[in-house]
């Protein structure tokens, strides 16, 4: 019995080298974990606030009515009253910070008015549609239609 | 109407033309498939006492080493944030096949590789400690670990404890390379992927090619040292190689009669991607002569009668079309399952560069890499004794 | 306190790599958005309603989606698909999205086939394919519902990407870590609709907050017959579609 312990005592020696790294391995985990690791759920729980923190570049449909107040008027009585003002002038979230930082485009009539109401049998038959080239060819659409409230004045 | 995307054919969802899993990782199953197949014949000799393989033994244990040294070398290098490795040991999610892998892989290579290595070499090791001179001196002694006992009994102490070790090793070599099939066959979305026959499949396709590769790596190694090659141990190998890899082409015939009989949505777009973009790849290289021809060759040796020449020519044959066969097998998975757009309307293509970092040429180093830490490994720890290549030349404590 | 910690390990000679290595929770404007707010995550559940019926196929979205969230050319969080279906050849339904949709499409004046547009987006499923083979916890379900991919912790090893039955998913080829849809996180934690809703001329899309009993999306869900993206997959998915056809996939 004692000289097969003395004869089995070397395989200590592999099993110490691999419960160190173990040991170490678990050390060095405890340490480098990120804090905030398992606080949701298995990721960094910290990571939501980081996401939330990135910039917002369309301020939103009720940020542009609370200054433009005529404007929202007018769209809000006529066919376009569910189109937000982003949806045609792009992101003013910077013009609504620091109105005189930029200011939002104003887009060119007639081709952003094709670019929905261009006649295309994919789109829904509800959709008010025009084939540009027959309709009223060689005219400007806000020649007839006011872009906030397009029926003809 | 359609948009020509070069390399599109149809309709891929836009974020899907370009491919995600390169060539690196197409290695990737290949190498750990070699190490899980080497090691699962060197247990043949040791656990199923296959006498007739002994002289293939140590080498097959050293090969298995080599290339599950390699094996996370090319997913290392196709990441996109290498220095972030580590997190898989840190934070693994139990629910992702692939963060095991960090853990099955330090199980394999230190608990089963290296401790039968060490075990089996001790007493090697401790006489060459007392032997060689200079800096290899101190490096057998620091791997003695500071035990010279190498006494009749400490030596049927080490023998006892690797039987066991490979009766576990079996197992994690299953482990290994049936897990990474498992990667690949649970990817619900990817219809070319998603079979339970994956892992499977993978396993026997393994060992087809581990335990060509040891085959090839003895007859080189003998033939390099000018020593005489043992047929008997050849001829078992080669034998053992066409059971193998019978069973291994039933799975995947199996699986694409299956496929062609169910014929579910993804069939059509899936069989039209065989018959075009993979014909070569799949059927001819694959199939054809990578799996046919070898078991032609290999079922011809064990129905007629051939000399000890031909004999060996037709297993460098039948090894050597055998690893393309399963090159191939790992290319048409991997690349193959990334061809089809999941929308089943369309195929993209993928473009192999040369000098990137997933290119053709990492691949290549990549590949030759194994072989050269093989070489150091058989300088380091030679796998028979000095003046014999043949059956005797083992470890003189084994039984 | 963490620092000299790390410190210590680093003066011990411990795996200087790992010790080197930055830790993501020091970012400084996690605190002031923390600072911000009385959101409380575990009070909502996020999800989209699009009406097939009233998609125009302009590509507002996608282009708003691009600008709201800095999404690098070639790739997409949403994109919309044409699709044209000749008779009952569900199977075989010609499909396109030149360049995601982004600029519109080219009008069509075929009348004899079935044509719609489809948008598509992140389907943040209550069970994804993408977070479950996140090998480290990158990418995840928020507790408010929200499929969110956290970037400095991203290996890049794209399997999300294949799991993803969808095709939402891309590796951004700067910062080489997976990309997708937010949901507009930073927008609707916010008070805010999506940046692709925001933009919508028809509202063929609308956020839905499937925990707030006075969001519409009940009386949507209640009075339409809907259907989600790929049901076979079970994902669970939370964007419901309103007149969604049999041959989309």
């Amino acid at each position: 019995m004692q000289g097969r312990w003395k004869d089995s005592i070397h395989l200590i020696r592999p099993a110490a080298v691999f419960l160190a790294g173990l040991l170490l391995f678990l050390v060095v985990r405890a340490y480098i974990v990120p804090p905030t690791f398992g606080q949701y759920g298995h990721y960094r729980g910290a990571v939501l606030d980081e996401v939330r923190a990135r910039p917002v570049k369309y301020a939103g449909q009720e940020t542009c009515a609370g200054c433009h107040v005529e404007e929202t008027e007018v769209k809000g009585k006529g066919k376009h009253a569910t189109v937000a003002c982003e949806a045609c002038h792009g992101p003013a979230a910077r013009h609504a910070d620091d109105p005189g930082s930029m200011r939002p485009m104003k887009p060119e009539g007639t081709a952003l008015c094709a670019g929905c109401h261009e006649m295309d049998t994919a789109k829904p038959k509800w959709f008010r549609q025009v084939n540009t080239k027959e309709h009223m060819p060689g005219m400007k659409c806000t020649e007839c239609h006011a872009a906030h409230s397009p029926a003809l004045h | 109407m359609m948009t020509p995307v070069p390399g599109v054919e149809g309709f891929m969802y836009p974020n899907e033309v370009e491919l995600q899993w390169s060539l690196l990782i197409v290695l990737y199953p290949y190498i750990t498939g070699l190490v899980a197949g080497a090691f699962i014949l060197a247990s043949l000799e040791r656990v199923f006492r296959v006498k007739a393989v002994k002289p293939t033994y140590r080498l097959a244990l050293l090969t298995a080493l080599a290339f599950l040294l390699v094996a996370p070398l090319p997913l290392q290098l196709h990441l996109g944030h290498p220095e972030r490795s580590f997190e898989m040991y840190l934070t693994p999610h139990r629910s992702s096949a692939m963060a095991m892998f960090g853990f099955v892989y330090l199980w394999y290579l230190l608990v089963v590789l290296l401790a039968e290595i060490w075990l089996d070499y001790r007493a090697d090791i401790v006489r060459m400690a007392a032997v060689e001179t200079g800096w290899r001196r101190w490096l057998y002694r620091a791997l003695t670990l500071g035990s010279m006992n190498i006494s009749e009994e400490a030596r049927a102490v080490d023998d006892r404890v690797g039987y066991w070790i490979t009766i576990i090793g079996i197992p994690s070599a299953f482990l290994l390379h049936g897990y990474v099939g498992f990667i690949f066959g649970s990817v619900k979305a990817n219809a070319w992927w998603s079979t339970p026959l994956m892992p499977i499949v993978f396993l026997f396709s393994a060992m087809v090619s581990g335990i060509a590769a040891v085959m090839l790596l003895y007859m080189a190694a003998m033939y390099m040292q000018g020593k005489k090659v043992d047929m008997l141990c050849l001829d078992t190998i080669a034998k053992y190689l066409f059971f193998v890899f019978l069973i291994d082409f039933s799975l995947e015939m199996l699986d694409l009669v299956h496929r062609i009989y169910e014929a579910d949505e993804s069939f059509r777009s899936l069989d039209f991607m065989v018959h075009s973009r993979l014909w070569t790849s799949q059927v001819v290289i694959q199939i054809v002569l990578g799996t046919c021809v070898p078991l032609a060759l290999l079922a011809a040796v064990l129905v007629w009668r051939f000399s000890e020449t031909a004999r060996k020519r037709m297993y460098v044959a039948a090894g050597l079309l055998t690893l393309v066969g399963i090159f191939a097998m790992r290319w048409n998975v991997v690349i193959g399952g990334q061809l089809f757009s999941k929308s089943y309307l369309g195929y993209t293509s993928y473009k192999l560069d040369f000098a990137t970092r997933e290119g053709l040429l990492p691949a290549i180093v990549l590949m030759l890499l194994p072989f050269a830490i093989l070489w150091a490994l058989v300088k380091l720890l030679p796998p028979w004794k000095p003046e014999e290549g043949d059956r005797d030349g083992v470890c003189p404590a084994a039984p | 306190m963490d620092a000299t910690r790390r410190q210590i390990l680093k003066g011990a000679g411990l795996l200087l790599i790992l010790g080197a290595r930055a830790n993501p929770d020091a970012a400084p404007e996690a605190a002031g958005a923390a600072a911000e707010g009385a959101y409380n995550p575990h009070e909502h559940l996020w999800g989209m309603t699009i009406d097939i019926e009233k998609c125009i196929g302009c590509g507002n979205c996608v282009r708003a989606c691009a600008q709201e969230n800095d999404v690098p050319e070639e790739y997409f969080r949403t994109w919309i698909e044409r699709y044209e279906i000749e008779g009952g050849d569900l199977e075989h339904p010609k499909v396109s999205s030149p360049d995601g949709g982004k600029h519109g499409f080219p009008p069509s004046s075929e009348t004899t086939t079935k044509q719609f547009f489809v948008p598509k987006l992140c389907n943040h499923c209550q069970e994804s394919p993408c977070v479950q083979v996140c090998p480290v916890g990158a990418t995840f379900d928020s507790p408010d519902g929200v499929v969110l991919v956290d970037e400095s912790y991203c290996l890049g090893c794209r399997y999300c990407v294949q799991a993803c039955p969808y095709g939402c998913r891309y590796i951004h080829p700067k910062k080489m870590t997976v990309d997708k849809c937010t949901l507009c996180y930073h927008r609707i934690t916010k008070g805010l609709t999506t940046a692709c809703c925001e933009a919508c001329p028809t509202q063929a899309r609308v956020l839905a907050d499937l925990k707030n009993p006075a969001d519409p999306v009940h009386v949507f869900l209640r009075e339409n017959k809907v259907q989600v993206l790929k049901p076979h997959m079970a994902t669970r998915s939370k964007v419901y579609y309103r007149a969604l056809d049999g041959a989309v996939r």
